[in-house]
């Protein structure tokens, strides 16, 4: 056993930190005690000698990464700047080197190789974290929000994120928590010690406090979903007839904003979804290839693969001709929608001349086939009309006004959501055990319930499987 | 001098209520068994309050009697008054507790240990543990000695394979009555004053710990017209699962409850700075939760009264104890105090209340299996441990004989955790908490309490009494039919539906319930507050007659099946951490990002698992997370090896 725990403790891990793009500077991580001695045998200065010791911690160098086993003259792999950060003034507390190297996929991995070839292991998704973590640099709180600040993809993600690294959120919950422990030991003490503690009247002052703790719960559930969906995005499919303009609705969109690609964990070359942003909000287009490539999912794909792709989405953007007649396929794409966010985008605006759908033809249509009641917003992707409108549309579908992240606290990650739901069912549990007149030591089953699972989420309480599931979801190299 | 040795498996120093189950299980499983005492005619004596039982204690009795021990059956014996309490509460917190015959109790005891097979009871003073160096598969194990036996003060030595030390409150005894200082065990018995050295000598720490009394009066000076009598309930249920209904319904012996008064409290107030306690002669620390009085009136300044119940002694002395008046405070002062009672007015004191003080084990040096530290083969139990209370140290007792036993005839060790038992509850806190004062069983303690009833110990501890050999075949096979009607029946009633017809409707009315909507189960009907078991017969006719206890558990089943599921998916929690083992060679100082007092308390405490740590004093969450990620990499780290 204690070999193995070596191991783990004296591996040298490497990963790269950055994306997985061909970006223009990439950064490859090391951390660990052989760290120096390992980079050394790669590193090479500007007079091509392996002086990477003598350097100060803290401070940046330039060289060269050289493969030296290799025959050829060309030695040199990619011109870099390496830092080092002496143990314990480092991310991981161990000593840590970064090579900022250029960012092809093709060098990074070269460089890695080495890294591999001269004793490094790769390191684990989250392993750097991990060990921040075991050498006493973060708590498991802090562990998570790093990840959300790593992954924020806007500024309210941003702003959620390191308000709960400053401790808003933990403070909230503690203060729930609190409340709950007080009585649950005005309970206790009455149990074992009923000469001194009375619980007569105690249902109708618990009810007093749990029920005020139950809208406050229920009132950051209400921000969680709007949190989740300012952090994450909205999943979006573009429906609508060839010609309609699917692509260049895309076009317009992402043409505002430079379009983002997500490296899911674990999926990193797999791209399954395009980013881009509307205002503050990101909304993930579904089956990007399928748009750009075909210009025509309904008729290739077929209606099946509509409705699934339809029945992901969050919000279904239809878009139609408003120069063509509304026809079968309408109405068999419009009840598709029937329980979905939709914003019907009449396009074409510009060919005054041509208009055959109207705005109350679609209404019509719409509440006659789904009976839905839908926006319907007049766009022309030739002059790029009816973005602002669009931008309105989506921010009344999906929030409730402004959101100022600062000043009050939104639930931005989804386990601290499940958490959150699972302490308001067992609240909800107590205040119906109150009305059944159920006896007072019955109240501490759901009681000890909430107290665990708002514990949970400050890591006052160790949850069952809290502690891998949070460092599961870091990337490589994070 | 000859010499003489005498040749057992298990000797067990002290005869109290720890001693007497601890050598009875052993003797029971088949090993010859010495059992020392300083006094012979004080076999199983009760140097305190006259019961058995009361609050979440009847539990620890009813699991004692679960696992095979005696306790349960000693008291049905010998029982004065029987209540079952909070009856007004769930039945989770419901309570059997009993007034004793003191003196009946003691000898019935005395007399199950003398018919008790391969027991042997010696009236003598351990002046020592013996011992020899560990040989290297037991170091392997972590142990650095080996008990051998003991010595007797007159030198006479006896071997062991065991020892189990349930010295009580005799070790290096002192008895405190303001000035007035003796130098004995309880009730003026003899103390213990060569053993702790021993003890000391082999590595073990020893603490004081105090504990107090309040004082006995001569009833013929009590008027009983000022108090109001306290009955016991009609039927007695008995403690045992042993004993039938039948034998335990008995004329009963009231008590009786008057209050202390502002008089009392000033008097008090007044003479504070004579308690030994107040006054810092008495190092030892009280028990917090079993109160002197001059503790409560300090604690609680605004208390115009509190409670106090006068209580039997026996049938062979008129004494009556003074329940909730302990106190350490001189004789002077104790008897203006008492006399400001209403009933006591002119009473008179036989026996003064007094704290006495003890040597105890520092936490910290106790496996789960209730064997010393690096000291293979030493167990011990009850007082010693740091507890307080008579079922306490029997519940021990009766473990850390099983366990004694287990290791001699190289069987599994006896394992109850929390959610097993209160037992495990009371074992597991004595071994990972610091306990700084003596530790007392309490509902509060329970987490899992809603699946810890006293009226279900049997089902969930008779198959671990069988397992260790203590329940026979005839009595555990008795117990899988009562399971097995009980399941049966719940069953029934769950799937017997009565329709919504007038004749129902009619019964709804009759009986104050609400109108049916729908055709509904007869369990539903039973989670109807107005509604019973018993009080749905007449639209049940399919039922057979079934036993009462089985009843009980149908009707428990049904009304409360929400929280006790919900309470079983907290121990399903529960269980995953305990699952997650901390193997025994463990280096904390390897796990750098543990806070050094959690290091310096899993160094000290070397818990078995992750649940047990998280459960130490001065170990929070957080470090809990870093030993749960450290085991992790460790843990996986050795699969991928494979």
């Amino acid at each position: 056993m204690s070999s193995v725990l070596n191991n783990f403790k004296n591996d040298t891990i490497c990963a790269i930190a950055t994306a997985m793009s061909d970006a223009g500077i990439g950064i490859i991580r090391v951390s660990g005690s052989r760290a120096l001695e390992i980079c050394d045998k790669i590193y090479c200065s500007a007079k091509m000698e392996h002086d990477l010791k003598d350097h100060k911690p803290n401070t940046i160098v330039y060289g060269y990464i050289c493969d030296e086993s290799n025959d050829s003259e060309n030695i040199i792999v990619d011109e870099v700047m390496i830092s080092y950060m002496k143990a314990p003034h480092s991310y991981t507390r161990e000593d840590v080197i970064e090579i900022n190297s250029h960012g092809g996929m093709l060098v990074m991995n070269q460089i890695l190789l080495l890294l591999l070839e001269k004793g490094c292991r790769l390191a684990e998704p989250g392993e750097f974290t991990k060990r921040a973590f075991l050498n006493g640099r973060i708590d498991l709180t802090k562990a998570e929000a790093i990840m959300d600040v790593i992954s924020a993809q806007n500024n309210f993600a941003l702003e959620s994120s390191r308000s709960q690294l400053q401790g808003k959120m933990y403070e909230k919950i503690k203060s729930f928590r609190e409340k709950i422990l007080y009585q649950m030991a005005f309970i206790e003490s009455a149990l074992d010690d009923p000469e001194n503690y009375d619980l007569e009247g105690f249902p109708e002052k618990l009810r007093n406090t749990i029920t005020p703790l139950i809208s406050d719960i229920e009132h950051l559930l209400e921000t969680a979903d709007e949190g989740l969906i300012r952090k994450d995005g909205i999943k979006t499919v573009i429906v609508g007839k060839p010609n309609a303009g699917k692509s260049s609705l895309l076009n317009m969109l992402t043409g505002n904003e430079r379009a983002i690609v997500t490296d899911i964990a674990g999926t990193t070359r797999d791209i399954i979804e395009e980013t881009v942003r509307l205002g503050d909000i990101i909304l993930h287009v579904i089956d990007t290839a399928g748009i750009r490539n075909t210009e025509d999912i309904i008729e290739k794909i077929g209606v099946d693969k509509a409705k699934s792709k339809i029945q992901e989405a969050d919000l279904v953007l239809y878009i139609m001709d408003s120069t063509s007649d509304i026809d079968e396929e309408d109405k068999e794409i419009i009840s598709l929608c029937k329980d979905k966010k939709t914003i019907v985008l009449l396009n074409k605006d510009d060919l005054i001349e041509n208009i055959k759908v109207t705005y109350d033809m679609i209404l019509d249509m719409f509440s006659e086939v789904a009976n839905l009641n839908v926006p319907v917003i007049k766009t022309s992707m030739l002059n790029g009309n009816g973005l602002e409108e669009l931008k309105k549309s989506v921010t009344d579908l999906f929030l409730n006004g402004d959101i100022v992240p600062k000043q009050e606290i939104y639930i931005t990650n989804l386990r601290h959501k499940d958490l959150l739901n699972q302490a308001l069912v067992s609240l909800k549990l107590v205040i119906d055990s109150i009305d059944k007149n159920i006896s007072e030591d019955f109240y501490t089953v759901d009681l000890t319930e909430s107290y665990a699972k708002l514990g949970e989420i400050i890591g006052e309480e160790v949850g069952d499987d809290l502690v891998e599931e949070i460092f599961s979801k870091f990337c490589m190299g994070k | 001098m000859l010499d003489v040795k005498e040749k057992f498996d298990v000797a067990v120093i002290g005869a109290g209520h720890a001693g007497c189950e601890a050598a009875l299980a052993c003797a029971r499983l088949g090993l010859e068994t010495v059992i020392f005492t300083m006094s012979a005619d004080n076999i199983a004596f009760m140097p305190c309050n006259p019961h058995i039982g009361g609050s979440s204690k009847g539990h620890l009795v009813r699991e004692i009697d679960a696992l095979g021990g005696e306790m349960g059956k000693n008291i049905d014996k010998t029982f004065l008054q029987s209540k079952m309490l909070n009856t007004s509460k769930g039945p989770a917190v419901h309570s059997l507790r009993c007034q004793a015959d003191k003196m009946e109790y003691s000898k019935a005891m005395r007399k199950v240990l003398e018919n008790q097979e391969h027991l042997f009871i010696k009236q003598a003073e351990v002046s020592e543990i013996l011992y020899e160096d560990a040989v290297d598969d037991l170091k392997h194990d972590g142990y650095i000695k080996n008990i051998i036996g003991v010595k007797i003060f007159s030198g006479i030595i006896y071997e062991a394979k065991a020892v189990i030390l349930c010295t009580g409150t005799y070790l290096k005894s002192r008895c405190l009555t303001g000035e007035a200082i003796t130098y004995s065990g309880p009730n003026g018995l003899q103390p213990s004053n060569l053993l702790s050295e021993s003890l000391l000598k082999a590595g073990i720490e020893l603490r004081r710990f105090k504990t107090g009394t309040p004082a006995r009066m001569d009833g013929s000076t009590i008027d009983y017209s000022k108090m109001s009598e306290q009955f016991g309930d009609t039927p007695v249920m008995p403690f045992s699962f042993d004993t039938d209904p039948k034998d335990v319904q008995k004329e009963q012996v009231s008590c009786w409850l008057t209050y202390t008064n502002e008089k009392t409290h000033e008097i008090i107030r007044n003479n504070i700075d004579r308690s030994p306690i107040y006054a810092g002669i008495i190092e030892g620390i009280g028990p917090r939760y079993c109160p002197s009085i001059e503790d409560k009136v300090v604690k609680f300044p605004d208390h115009e009264r509190h409670q106090v119940f006068v209580e039997p002694e026996g049938t062979f002395t008129n004494e009556m104890y003074i329940d909730g008046m302990s106190s350490s405070l001189p004789e002077d002062v104790q008897i203006a105090m008492y006399r400001t009672v209403p009933g006591l007015e002119n009473c008179r004191i036989v026996k003064n209340a007094y704290a006495i003080e003890y040597d105890c084990l520092c936490p910290g040096q106790l496996h789960p299996t209730l064997e010393i530290m690096n000291i293979h083969g030493l167990f011990s139990a009850g007082q010693f441990n740091g507890s307080s209370g008579y079922e306490e140290a029997a519940a021990q007792g009766l473990y850390a004989g099983i366990n004694a036993a287990m290791q001699i005839l190289g069987k599994p060790y006896l394992n109850i955790d929390r959610s097993e038992g209160y037992i495990g509850v009371l074992i597991d806190d004595l071994v990972t908490k610091e306990n700084l004062e003596p530790y007392r069983m309490m509902t509060s303690r329970a987490e899992y309490r809603l699946l810890l009833r006293q009226d279900n110990a049997d089902i969930r501890l008779c198959g671990k009494g069988h397992e260790v050999g203590l329940i026979s075949d005839e009595k555990y096979n008795k117990l899988l039919v009562k399971i097995d009607a009980i399941n049966t029946e719940v069953e029934r009633l769950k799937n017997t539906i009565i329709g919504a017809n007038a004749k129902m409707q009619k019964f709804m009315e009759e009986n104050g319930s609400s109108s049916l909507k729908t055709a509904t189960s007869l369990a539903e009907l039973i989670c109807r507050p107005e509604f019973s078991y018993e009080s749905i017969a007449p639209i049940d006719p399919e039922r057979k007659e079934l036993p009462s206890d089985v009843i009980e558990q149908v009707e428990i089943t049904i009304r409360y099946e929400g929280y006790i599921t919900r309470q079983q998916r907290q121990v399903e929690q529960f269980k995953k951490i305990e699952k997650k083992i901390i193997p025994a060679d463990i280096d904390y100082d390897d796990v750098s990002s543990l806070r050094l007092e959690a290091r310096q308390k899993l160094k000290k405490f070397r818990p078995v698992n992750v649940g047990q740590a998280s459960r130490i004093g001065g170990v929070n969450p957080a470090d809990i997370s870093v030993l749960i990620i450290y085991l992790d990499s460790v843990y996986r780290g050795n699969s991928d090896e494979k």
